[in-house]
């Protein structure tokens, strides 16, 4: 009687249902939410006009690129639109308007091409109106050409860079958009902006004249102190519109607020806060700032926020200065800040081009605090309940799960999961400390950091961790068996290591898999450091380095290496098809002698074509890693040493090192899309597996299998790996269950592992949704370390979220 | 070396007892209830399957893959897949769970398996119909932690028409085991029209007033698997009968309810 069948009901009442459990909002809330969901994204160019109107207007030839870029921002700053939504509780956007989004052209311009693509395509679009294209073709472009930082990285690198490049071997971040990837830490919330300017100036007293970068220091302590001033003065601004405001306001209720917010402008980011409205709208400028600045990937976010207001909470209620009403309304209004704030559209696109509106800031909760104590409060409960009732794609949210937090709060979040909306994702707290310890941070700067982007680890407030790009390891693969030479463009762009046909063992083949790897990484690693390198003498940050440590007591920019750690990562990709492909020539050519490897190149070069039997024998007869079975697990694991062995403690050109991290986001599709057939069976140009996942539908035999097949990586050296899980909600439907299910993360994390996250939304469903996506414009999943509206993801990733394996119940 | 006919191990099995369990199918079975939702358990050799993709996989590099159902193994190779989990098992407070078919029916495999999850202490659960001899019962019940005991109809005659067989023995080793006290959970299929009528809901009742002992009762609703008989080749006897209502379901679980017992439905 253990065959238990699903009920087969209405799945668009099983949806219904499911969004209909949210919990209610009040109506100021609801309103805001309201708008930000409907708002579709536009492009203004605010910004772009402000920076190059800076640029050319002024004689910048003897100013140092800190100070030039401190006195952008502080024009920026002083001359953008101040927004203020009727009821909003927290000010400050990045554009005039909320989801207007700004552009970055000194980093990369958009072409009139890009714009007319990304008011046009169906799926994300921004919306850009002809004033803006206009102002784009006679302002912006011609200004900007020449002297983009995207066109500085493209001169900067080599013909073997640019061909691997194309070929698909590897990505580069920072053509669009500039390094960040970070996460603020404690320090805003002792601390006002003029405090930290004393910081800079006790500094600048700590410099010696005999210091070889004496000059350069000087300069950076200088754009420090500008880009403090600059955000002073935006809410200075703030406090000043909100004051007039005031004036005019009829409703009484509204006009008291009004003036609260004009005080809180007033005193933060100047002052530390003294309240939980003050640190969050402090913590809400100061995002606008780094996000004015430049353009950092995964935007800003305030990392372990439980931990950071819980002090201001608690002071809140007991003074009766707070509720928790009043509380949750504030963290409501806080989420739709983020959410107001789409990600910047790239350059480039194409209408397929696989995107999203999020930009991937994510809050952190629950974990270890400094002294290694259960850091789960009150305020986590309540922030889950903030994130059930938000049921937004930003901001990104985690819990961090440590053996010391209760299981009451690993339910709790559970439960969320189940609303289904792939929020939030669960890590292993453990985990995030051992791998930051194995990097040589403080046992203290370890239990304070945490997850951001995806599902990176990071020294919050402490670290540079920068990704620089994806690196396809099935497209090394390929390369080997064709001896260096691209199959889908016939030149050869690897080198040559030996001709398939002369491989005598699987030992034999591997070696030159990894020679062959270590030739890439050898490329992507020496232009990691030129690249790098133009960010610190061209773009630097002095904005964002007010905010980590140490770059004011080093007095180099965090762009420079002036952060405590520094770190470059490269992040692996196609682990689960990698560890099949390999299987598949072990076991077959070299183990049971089912076919040569000719002709298994022979038939990759062919697709498969005719080649039934090989198929049948690659798919049904050859383990796969994600059963629990050594012989594929083992293979996967041996990928991943070749991979960290040849990326891991290399030198990143600025005093730190390089990592990696397993993740993929969406680029698996794209990665796949440079790919042809492949070993494991996988036909040319379909989508790679995710993150550190198995191959989609590969995994057969169980959560409990999976979960064991994964927890073989060894996750403490790298900086973050990435699984993603569909659930059928019967695994989840009760309290019983929601208890197994919690057992079973409390023993995948036993076994040392990262990450997992759920996607609890049945095959069937995504299915209904691709054929009405009218019907289901509110469906949120989980991709891969961000959760998106299915119907705004592009078809190919649509149909990679349907073939994952979904574990049910037995 | 022991050896005996699996037909399936499923990993994560979530409602066959307490925490994270393995679940362990044996083929064979002394009872041909109509209801049966694992028709493949009955017959106690290897058979054929339309659909059938080995999901066992004990020996995943077998070569030869073909659709049949049930494969004879060892002791020691159903323990190492039983072992894979025991992370899941300490995490959960859960185990093993030998089901089937009749477990007790290949008695000298479940006695082995049995013993080596007691060295390995691993929690042992027998999901059985009962119908066994009462040496079988006495050779393992030391060695199983928890029953669970399927009772499905009380009368004699009803309970041969629909299960093939009569129901005294097992009546016998119900009432044998509640004086030998081990912890036992009840199971009772309700199959609409046969086992969810007053009397038999009565007769059940009347068996378990002494509860001292029974942990709980798990009602398992019926619901229909005529593609399982299908792909066998066998007509359903049960085609197009509806599952029970939830109403029924409630109410029922109200009855056992109100002796005392905790009721939890889906097993």
């Amino acid at each position: 009687m253990n065959d238990k069948v699903a009920s087969c009901s209405d799945l668009k009442e099983e949806f219904r249902g499911r969004q209909a459990k949210i919990a209610p909002v009040n109506s100021r809330i609801a309103k805001l939410r309201d708008q930000t969901v409907r708002k579709e994204p536009e492009i203004t160019p605010e910004r772009a006009v402000l920076v190059t109107e800076f640029y050319r207007d002024n004689d910048l030839t003897d100013v140092s690129s800190p100070v030039t870029r401190a006195l952008a921002l502080k024009h920026i700053m002083e001359n953008k639109e101040l927004s203020l939504q009727p009821g909003e509780l927290i000010i400050g956007d990045r554009g005039p308007e909320p989801k207007l989004v700004p552009t970055f052209p000194e980093i990369c311009t958009h072409s009139p091409e890009d714009l007319e693509v990304l008011d046009t395509r169906e799926k994300n679009p921004y919306r850009v109106d002809s004033e803006t294209k206009d102002i784009y073709d006679k302002e912006i472009i011609p200004f900007w050409k020449g002297k983009t930082m995207r066109e500085r990285v493209f001169e900067t690198t080599s013909d073997e860079w640019q061909a691997a490049y194309n070929a698909g071997v590897f990505t580069e971040f920072m053509e669009q958009r500039s390094p960040g990837h970070t996460v603020l830490g404690d320090k805003i919330y002792r601390k006002g902006f003029l405090d930290i300017i004393d910081d800079i100036e006790e500094s600048k007293t700590n410099l010696s004249p005999d210091d070889p970068n004496y000059q350069a220091k000087t300069e950076e302590l200088k754009g420090m102190k500008i880009a403090a001033e600059a955000l002073i003065s935006y809410s200075e601004r703030y406090a000043d519109k909100l004051e007039q405001e005031v004036l005019t306001e009829k409703d009484e209720k509204r006009k008291r607020e009004l003036k609260r917010m004009a005080e809180i402008c007033r005193r933060v980011p100047a002052r530390p806060p003294r309240t939980f409205w003050e640190a969050l709208q402090y913590y809400w400028l100061v995002h606008v700032g780094v996000i004015t600045e430049t353009n950092p990937w995964d935007a800003f976010n305030p990392g372990r926020l439980d931990q950071h207001l819980y002090p201001f909470y608690k002071k809140g209620l007991k003074d009766g200065s707070l509720t928790e009403q009043r509380a949750k309304e504030l963290l409501q209004a806080f989420w739709i800040k983020f959410h107001n704030q789409p990600a910047p559209p790239k350059v480039g696109v194409t209408s397929q081009e696989s995107n999203t509106y999020s930009d991937f800031a994510k809050i952190n909760v629950g974990g270890v605090t400094k002294d290694g104590e259960d850091a789960v409060n009150d305020l986590t409960y309540l922030i889950l309940d903030v994130v059930e009732s938000m049921r937004l794609i930003q901001p990104n949210f985690m819990v961090q799960v440590s053996k010391k937090n209760p299981d009451r709060y690993l339910k709790r979040a559970l439960e969320v999961v189940e609303s289904g909306f792939g929020q939030p994702a669960i890590f292993n707290a453990e985990s995030i400390i051992k791998q930051l310890l194995r990097q040589g941070k403080s046992i203290e700067d370890a239990r304070r950091g945490g997850c951001s982007g995806c599902v990176e680890t990071g020294a919050f407030g402490r670290e540079s961790y920068i990704l620089t790009g994806y690196f396809n390891m099935p497209k090394v693969l390929e390369l080997t068996l064709h001896n260096g030479i691209d199959p889908a463009k016939g030149g050869r762009i690897g080198i040559s290591t030996k001709d398939f046909s002369s491989f005598s063992s699987f030992d034999e083949f591997f070696e030159a898999y990894e020679k062959q790897l270590n030739h890439f990484l050898d490329i992507k690693i020496e232009a990691n450091k030129k690249i790098q390198k133009l960010y610190a003498e061209h773009l630097p940050s002095p904005f964002l380095s007010l905010l980590i440590d140490d770059c004011i007591d080093n007095a180099t920019d965090y762009n420079a290496g002036g952060a405590r750690y520094d770190t470059s990562y490269i992040q692996g990709v196609g682990l689960g098809t990698m560890a099949d492909a390999l299987t598949s020539i072990k076991f077959n050519v070299f183990d049971r002698d089912n076919f040569s490897l000719p002709e298994l190149v022979d038939a990759l070069d062919d697709d498969f074509q005719d080649r039934e039997e090989m198929l049948s024998r690659i798919n049904d007869y050859t383990p796969k890693y994600g059963n629990d079975l050594d012989y594929a697990d083992d293979l996967m694991e041996r990928t991943f040493e070749a991979f960290f062995e040849g990326v891991d403690g290399r030198p990143n050109g600025r005093g730190g090192t390089h990592r990696v991290n397993m993740l993929p986001t969406t680029v698996h599709i794209y990665f796949g899309e440079k790919c042809g057939a492949l070993p494991d069976g996988r036909r040319a140009g379909r989508p790679l597996s995710e993150g550190i996942s198995p191959v989609q539908g590969a995994d057969n035999r169980g959560p409990t299998a999976v979960f064991k097949s994964v927890g073989k990586l060894d996750h403490a050296k790298t900086g973050g790996t990435l699984l993603n899980q569909k659930l059928t909600p019967d695994l989840l439907s009760g309290d019983k269950e929601k208890t197994k299910l919690a057992q079973l993360i409390r023993a995948f994390f036993r076994m040392g592992s990262h990450h997992v996250q759920f996607n609890v939304i049945g095959a069937d469903l995504l299915r209904k949704a691709q054929e009405n996506p009218e019907e289901y414009q509110n469906l949120i999943v989980r991709v891969a370390g961000y959760s998106d509206y299915f119907v705004n993801l592009t078809e190919g990733l649509q149909d990679e979220l349907i073939a994952r394996t979904e574990q049910r119940s037995f | 070396m022991t050896e005996g006919v699996i037909f399936d191990v499923k990993r994560y099995a979530i409602h066959d007892g307490p925490g994270i369990r393995t679940t362990v199918f044996f083929k064979g079975c002394p009872l041909n209830c109509q209801w049966c939702h694992n028709p493949e358990s009955i017959n106690p050799e290897p058979e054929q399957s339309l659909d059938y993709r080995d999901p066992f996989r004990l020996n995943p590099f077998s070569k030869d893959n073909s659709n049949l159902i049930g494969e004879e193994v060892s002791v020691e190779a159903v323990m190492e897949e039983i072992l894979k989990d025991m992370i899941y098992y300490e995490e959960s407070e859960g185990g093993v769970t030998f089901s089937g078919g009749e477990p007790l029916a290949q008695i000298d495999f479940l006695e082995s398996l049995l013993e080596r999850c007691q060295e390995e202490e691993i929690h042992t659960a027998l999901d059985t119909s009962g119908l066994a001899p009462e040496e079988s019962i006495d050779r393992i019940i030391d060695l199983v932690d928890l029953f669970l005991f399927d009772l499905k109809l009380v009368n004699e005659d009803s309970h041969k028409k629909y299960t093939g067989t009569g129901n005294k023995t097992i009546l016998e080793n119900f009432q044998l085991l509640r004086e030998r006290n081990p912890e036992i959970e009840l199971r009772f299929p309700l199959i609409p029209g046969i086992t969810d009528t007053k009397e038999n809901v009565q007769g059940i009742k009347k068996l378990i007033r002494k509860r001292s002992g029974l942990s709980r009762i798990s009602i398992l609703p019926f619901h229909d698997v005529e593609k399982k008989y299908s792909n066998l080749g066998r007509d359903f006897d049960l085609a197009g009968v509806e599952p029970p209502k939830e109403k029924d379901i409630r109410d029922i679980s109200d009855e056992f309810e109100k002796m005392g017992i905790k009721v939890e439905v889906g097993g």
